[in-house]
């Protein structure tokens, strides 16, 4: 999908394939959903149509905490693309669900310099496009 | 299963110029590299009916290992791209003999050369490995990944030195040494970007945080240039110009597709990787003479040399002083400066190197490890996703 021209949000969006849909959807209603394996119980990320563990597609989407750990963090101070460079230094960090899958975020509403592994983080909802809800992260009781 | 030990051999290598090439194709320099080798080896195109290259995805091109062999008047039986990222220069060694075991082909040219550097795919202000820069092709895990900002190798790497730090303690000066280590190599390379120009860790530690661990000087160079090898059987090589450098080892693992799923972002492909190709080599971490070891970023390095089993995991930080890994020490690293001070050629200058070191006299008589007899060659790629090991020697058995 390309940058909307029309809310001048210039960063990179996600390009949807179909068995992402869903996740998606769940961040544009603010009630982030995972898929969970009915078979071997497991929790699934990224969004796909088999489980990587059994091979099951009985994959359902089902409400996640929202809370997490932080398990590894950058702090940007160059920006990868032109479409960052008003953001450096922003924080990306890879966060631990409670559930025990891990994704890629940005932690923010707080100091990069107060960003540490084993942080616990909440998701907040960064509506950035009409179409496009990013799950972010900020310290838990922030 | 076969076990491939000492069967196959490097028996020519060739280098173009590194560095920043303006006005040079993609095309001529993977040709150049390749020519320099069937030279080195005292191979006609006639006689060279293999040939592999690393996908050039920053100028792409579809079936691009047929475009540079016509170029070079062979006509192959065994061709293709490969596309590990920079565990590709190894993995094309291995697929090299296997192919000829196969019996596919005779002798195969690998050759990798990019001219990143002068093509100015880089964004404006930014780093490198964008879909831009990939002419497109997507990488890991895009849509989970770009839109927070991730977008680039120092990012993901900086997240394995994030989580290296917190459970070893490891400093940022101790990736500093490996700088360090590896500028003085250069500063002995006169084919190195970075020959004359000394680095300290006083420099290393003043250089501003790209992506924070990591600073400017834990990051590679970009570069311009290529690099070219011939693998034929040992029966082959015995009656070529020069020594032969026998493949003894290999190894590959690929433990995930995006750093979503990697179960270790502190152990990686290398710990098994490198488990096959002492098996197969029937040697370990003590038998090697120097190390070439994928360097894009310096904690790479690090975790390969534990991967490896030189230390054990998690000590390498304090393993690396005191110049155990430069020429002299106890393991040899990146003879050459590797990517971060020689060039970034994807590895494939770690192999030509190796090569070099184990035919000796071909390098500077200071940067000659002595009495070299066995190396090991690693590749690492992807985001930080795959892994290639082989084992080399001037022996055969």
């Amino acid at each position: 999908m390309d940058a909307s021209s029309e809310t001048g949000y210039r960063k990179p969006l996600p390009e949807m394939e179909p068995e992402e849909k869903p996740f998606w959807e769940s961040l544009r209603q603010h009630r982030m959903k995972i898929q969970h394996c009915e078979d071997c119980g497991k929790w699934c990320f990224l969004p796909r149509t088999m489980c990587p563990h059994c091979l099951s597609t009985k994959l359902e989407w089902k409400p996640v905490s929202g809370r997490g750990r932080i398990f590894a963090t950058t702090t940007q101070h160059h920006p990868p693309s032109p479409a960052f460079a008003q953001d450096v230094p922003y924080n990306i960090s890879l966060v631990e669900l409670d559930e025990g899958v891990r994704m890629i975020t940005n932690v923010i509403g707080c100091p990069v310099e107060s960003i540490k592994i084993g942080m616990a983080v909440n998701v907040v909802y960064d509506d950035v496009t009409e179409d496009v809800t990013l799950a972010k992260f900020r310290p838990a009781g922030v | 299963m076969g076990n491939l030990r000492g069967k196959y051999a490097i028996v020519g290598i060739g280098e173009t110029k590194s560095g920043k090439l303006p006005g040079v194709s993609t095309l001529a320099l993977h040709t150049e590299a390749v020519k320099r080798a069937m030279d080195d080896a005292g191979l006609r195109p006639d006689e060279i009916d293999g040939m592999l290259d690393n996908q050039p995805l920053h100028d792409p091109f579809r079936n691009y290992s047929i475009v540079v062999a016509h170029a070079l008047g062979i006509s192959p039986t065994y061709s293709t791209d490969l596309a590990l990222g920079g565990a590709t220069p190894v993995q094309m060694a291995q697929h090299a003999a296997m192919a000829i075991d196969a019996g596919l082909a005779t002798a195969v040219a690998c050759v990798h050369a990019r001219n990143s550097a002068s093509l100015h795919l880089l964004p404006k202000n930014g780093v490198g490995c964008t879909r831009a820069y990939h002419g497109g092709v997507r990488d890991g895990a895009d849509d989970f990944e770009d839109p927070f900002g991730l977008m680039a190798g120092p990012g993901t790497h900086a997240f394995l030195a994030s989580r290296h730090m917190h459970d070893f303690g490891t400093t940022s000066e101790d990736l500093g040494q490996i700088a360090v280590s590896a500028r003085r190599h250069a500063n002995l390379n006169r084919s190195a970007t970075m020959y004359a120009k000394p680095l300290t860790i006083e420099d290393h530690q003043r250089s501003r945080f790209i992506s924070e661990p990591l600073r400017l000087l834990d990051c590679s160079l970009v570069s311009d240039g290529g690099g070219a090898f011939i693998v034929v059987s040992a029966e082959r090589a015995k009656d070529l110009k020069k020594k032969p450098v026998y493949i003894h080892g290999m190894g590959n693992h690929q433990p995930f597709s995006s750093l979503n799923d990697a179960e270790s972002l502190t152990t990686l492909g290398g710990k098994v990787s490198s488990d096959m190709a002492y098996r197969m080599a029937g040697l370990g971490p003590k038998d090697m003479d120097f190390a070439e070891l994928y360097d894009c970023f310096t904690i790479t390095t690090l975790i390969t040399l534990e991967d490896y089993g030189f230390c054990p995991k998690g000590e390498g930080g304090r393993w690396i002083q005191g110049g155990r890994i430069e020429i002299g020490g106890e393991l040899p690293v990146n003879t050459h400066g590797g990517l971060l001070s020689h060039a970034h050629l994807e590895g494939v200058a770690h192999i030509t190197e190796a090569v070099k070191q184990l035919r000796g006299g071909e390098v500077e008589p200071e940067r000659q490890v002595a009495d070299a007899k066995v190396g090991i060659v690693s590749g690492h790629g992807g985001y930080a996703s795959t892994h290639t090991t082989i084992i080399l020697s001037n022996e055969q058995a």
